[in-house]
């Protein structure tokens, strides 16, 4: 049966096809979605793991416990997970593992534009690209295979134009995996130096052996054309260039590591003019010129997407650029309506607070009218950048607070803390608990107290965390983050102590618990005075009315949180009556 | 027979449930089809965009510039965002609802409602329609995204049975008739 799929749904529909049995991963766009859609089938284990090291380890287990396995992030997250792959590369694996890594071109959600392809080479691993949904699910399936026929982990880059593309799939079985023992093999597991020496050059015969099968018939073919242009290209990008020129011969890398060098200098004979499109990264360019194959160099930006128009752009040797209209107002994302965030930060903008920020919802507390975020570098940064800040300078950590959301801090946050602690830190932090991994499209996680699936299971009280770390129960303040009276002087009374400080926020995200929606406020005109207070809240339910100079609620938008009631100082809010 | 269909608007609005059903009847009808979205974070309010190309063989997942055939504007004002894809030959559908840009709502800036008017000019025809009135004429504003998908079907070469088949099977079951009739409307529009 032909459907329309994501490429998301297309990776996790390759993971149930090809028999796994257990995917572990960490949310992240653009991946998210397939650990969400592998978690509809009930043949496969799936779960949220704390971060994606711990995936990537899980997933390891999997495999070494004879079960397919399969791990999901997005590129940043192939970062915090490099430890665990960068050796099993050595182990190999027992039963197939696959790693699914989606870039993001253009950083439409991202903090950086990492090429996630210098991990394949990095770790010596082979690395598909598929191009479509269709390729996503062949290519994850047959990565799979070749995991276990050459006992390698195996790499499949994603990014955002083929994770969030919805193409035609031809559905296909469940099909039986090949039967594994667990494995209990210490030579090849326990990577002590004497083991891994021996294993590092089975790696490097392994890539020497993977290369043959690049250079095979079944992946990386070229199609010729017209003979005066070659195009090598990979991925979407292989998509871009079919439209851009159609008439152009082009040699497709289905395999992007390693790469078919004998394919390349045979198609290069074959044509006039050979190029090399791809974005980001010159990966392609650099290594097929090291081989000594000449290629006409394209000019170009090493930054953002590519499109049909941009690759057409390359082959006149233009600049291609799209400038949005700047006088069009902008619409950026801004924290919902009735966000649990918002009442804190407006609290940490009153007091000036130099905040290191985090990576969740909360980094929109950057934007005006709050303005309370000064650093975002990765997550679990906020708390050792805290710590680093506090002892670069007196008095730093009384004028300075760390913010972390629930799943950030359960992500890296916790060993911070410990650091800070340990090494008698001042520094004082925000864990923003609204019970939920809101970013990234409200997953549950380990103080949720639900599984992937909705199930219940243990909550973590970060309370007792906390005091278990060392920070002294006094330290640790419950907050209503709603309350802005109340935050304001928690949060004077903790930056103020020369001593290690958590305060933890208690209220859900409104999607994490739509039981908090309540009826909506509204603004009696004749009470308002148009000081404009409520305005700063940065709330997109409260409006300005300018011919009237006063403010007014959207009621379809009010989520009832009762913050604007506190900060208006003339009683003109109220809430429609039950 | 190639199809290029740009869908704008504002996160929270729906318009993920539109552009898969015009996925399912482009598939229902035999062609291959391809539909990329960047619908940035979880929170509401950010501008989000669907590119749905429908063809013999469709290769990039994203329109090139001036070829939307049909341009949906789910808000009022989003469609100027995406100049680059629209051009003469193109079919504007409106919805003629506003959501205020953060700096309009706080009053720093004004909502373009000349530029709109100035924009719409470009297009070779357009529908505009307040789908959340139509939506409330039977009872669920709801469902404001099915009437602009009956103009929509109105204007492309797909059969109304495809489409009513491909809502059955998209809608929650309860759902269909209201789903249903508000297609109807903006069919007839
Ligand atoms: C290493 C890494 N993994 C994943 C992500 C994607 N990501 C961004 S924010 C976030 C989680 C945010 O959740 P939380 O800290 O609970 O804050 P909230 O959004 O709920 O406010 C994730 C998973 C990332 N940026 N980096």
């Amino acid at each position: 049966m032909k459907k329309v799929l994501s490429g998301n749904e297309a990776f996790a529909r390759a993971a149930f096809e090809a028999g796994a049995g257990v995917v572990s991963s960490y949310p992240g766009t653009p991946s998210t979605e397939i650990t969400e859609h592998a978690a509809h089938y009930k043949e496969l284990y799936t779960e949220w793991a704390t971060n994606e090291k711990v995936a990537m380890e899980v997933a390891i287990g999997a495999s070494l416990g004879g079960k397919r396995a399969m791990t999901c992030m997005k590129h940043v997250g192939l970062n915090v997970a490099s430890d665990p792959i960068m050796t099993l590369s050595y182990t190999g694996v027992n039963a197939g593992l696959v790693a699914v890594v989606a870039d993001d071109p253009n950083m439409y959600s991202s903090q950086n534009e990492q090429d996630s392809r210098h991990y394949a080479r990095f770790g010596k691993m082979p690395m598909f690209e598929p191009a479509d949904s269709a390729e996503a699910k062949r290519f994850t399936k047959e990565a799979f295979d070749l995991s276990e026929e050459f006992c390698t982990p195996v790499l499949v880059r994603s990014c955002t134009r083929v994770s969030h593309t919805q193409t035609v799939v031809e559905l296909e079985d469940r099909a039986e995996a090949p039967h594994f023992e667990p494995e209990n093999n210490i030579p090849k597991w326990v990577m002590i130096p004497a083991n891994a020496r021996k294993r590092h050059r089975i790696v490097e015969n392994r890539l020497l052996e993977l290369q043959e099968l690049a250079e095979g018939d079944k992946y990386n073919n070229y199609v010729i054309r017209d003979k005066s242009v070659g195009v090598i290209c990979a991925g979407v990008t292989y998509n871009y260039v079919r439209e851009a020129n159609p008439e152009a011969s082009t040699l497709k890398l289905d395999m992007v590591w390693p790469l078919p060098m004998e394919k390349i200098k045979k198609f290069s004979k074959l044509v006039d003019k050979l190029y090399v499109v791809e974005e980001l990264d010159p990966f392609f360019e650099t290594e097929i010129t090291a081989a000594g194959i000449a290629i006409e160099h394209i000019d170009r930006s090493l930054c953002g997407e590519l499109s049909v128009d941009a690759v057409r752009a390359l082959f006149n040797s233009e600049e291609y650029e799209v400038e949005p209209d700047m006088s069009l107002p902008f619409r950026p994302p801004s924290m919902c309506p009735g966000c649990s965030h918002r009442g804190i930060f407006y609290a940490i903008n009153r007091l000036k607070l130099f905040v290191t920020g985090d990576i969740g919802c909360y980094t929109l507390g950057l934007l005006p009218p709050l303005k309370a975020i000064n650093t975002t570098v990765c997550m679990g940064a906020s708390i050792g950048m805290a710590h680093g800040l506090d002892k670069a300078s007196e008095n730093m950590s009384e004028k300075s607070v760390a913010v972390i959301g629930d799943s950030t801090f359960l992500h890296t946050g916790i060993n911070s803390l410990i650091n800070t602690v340990y090494n008698n830190g001042h520094s004082t932090v925000i864990i923003l608990d609204n019970g939920i991994t809101g970013m990234t499209g409200h997953q549950p996680n380990a103080g949720t107290g639900c599984d992937i699936h909705g199930a219940p299971t243990v909550k973590i009280d970060y309370v007792n965390l906390c005091k278990s770390i060392g920070v002294k129960p006094e330290n640790i303040r419950v907050t209503d983050p709603f309350d802005i009276a109340a935050c304001m002087e928690v949060l004077k009374e903790e930056t103020s102590k020369k001593e290690p400080s958590v305060i933890i926020t208690n209220k859900p995200c409104i999607f994490a618990d739509r039981s908090v929606v309540d009826k909506p406020y509204f603004i009696h005109e004749d009470k308002c005075s148009g000081c404009r207070i409520c305005t700063r809240l940065g709330c997109p339910a409260i409006l300005w009315k300018e011919e009237d100079r006063v403010a007014y609620i959207d009621e379809n938008l009010c989520t009832g949180c009762h913050l604007c009631i506190k900060v208006c100082k003339f009683g003109a809010i109220e809430q429609r009556s039950k | 027979m190639k199809l290029d269909i740009l869908m704008v608007g504002v996160g929270g609005q729906g318009t993920v449930l539109s552009s898969n059903i015009v996925c399912d009847v482009a598939l229902a009808n035999g062609f291959d089809v391809k539909k990329s979205e960047i619908h940035g974070m979880a929170q509401r309010g950010g501008s989000v965009v669907t590119h749905i190309r429908v063809g013999e063989e469709v290769f990039s997942p994203t329109i090139p510039e001036k070829s939307a055939d049909i341009v949906v504007s789910f808000e009022r004002m989003e469609f100027l965002r995406y100049d680059e894809y629209y051009g003469k030959e193109t079919t504007l559908i409106l919805n003629t609802q506003v959501i205020a840009p953060p700096t309009v709502a706080d009053g720093s800036a004004q909502y373009p409602d000349e530029k709109v008017a100035q924009t719409k000019k470009i297009f070779s025809k357009v529908y505009e329609t307040d789908a959340i009135s139509k939506a409330m004429e039977i009872g669920n504003p709801k469902v404001a995204g099915m009437v602009i998908l009956g103009i929509l079907a109105k204007a492309v070469p797909f059969k109304k049975e495809a489409w009513e088949q491909a809502i059955k099977d998209r809608v929650p079951p309860k759902t269909i008739d209201l789903n249903l009739k508000a297609f109807d409307i903006g069919y007839n529009i």
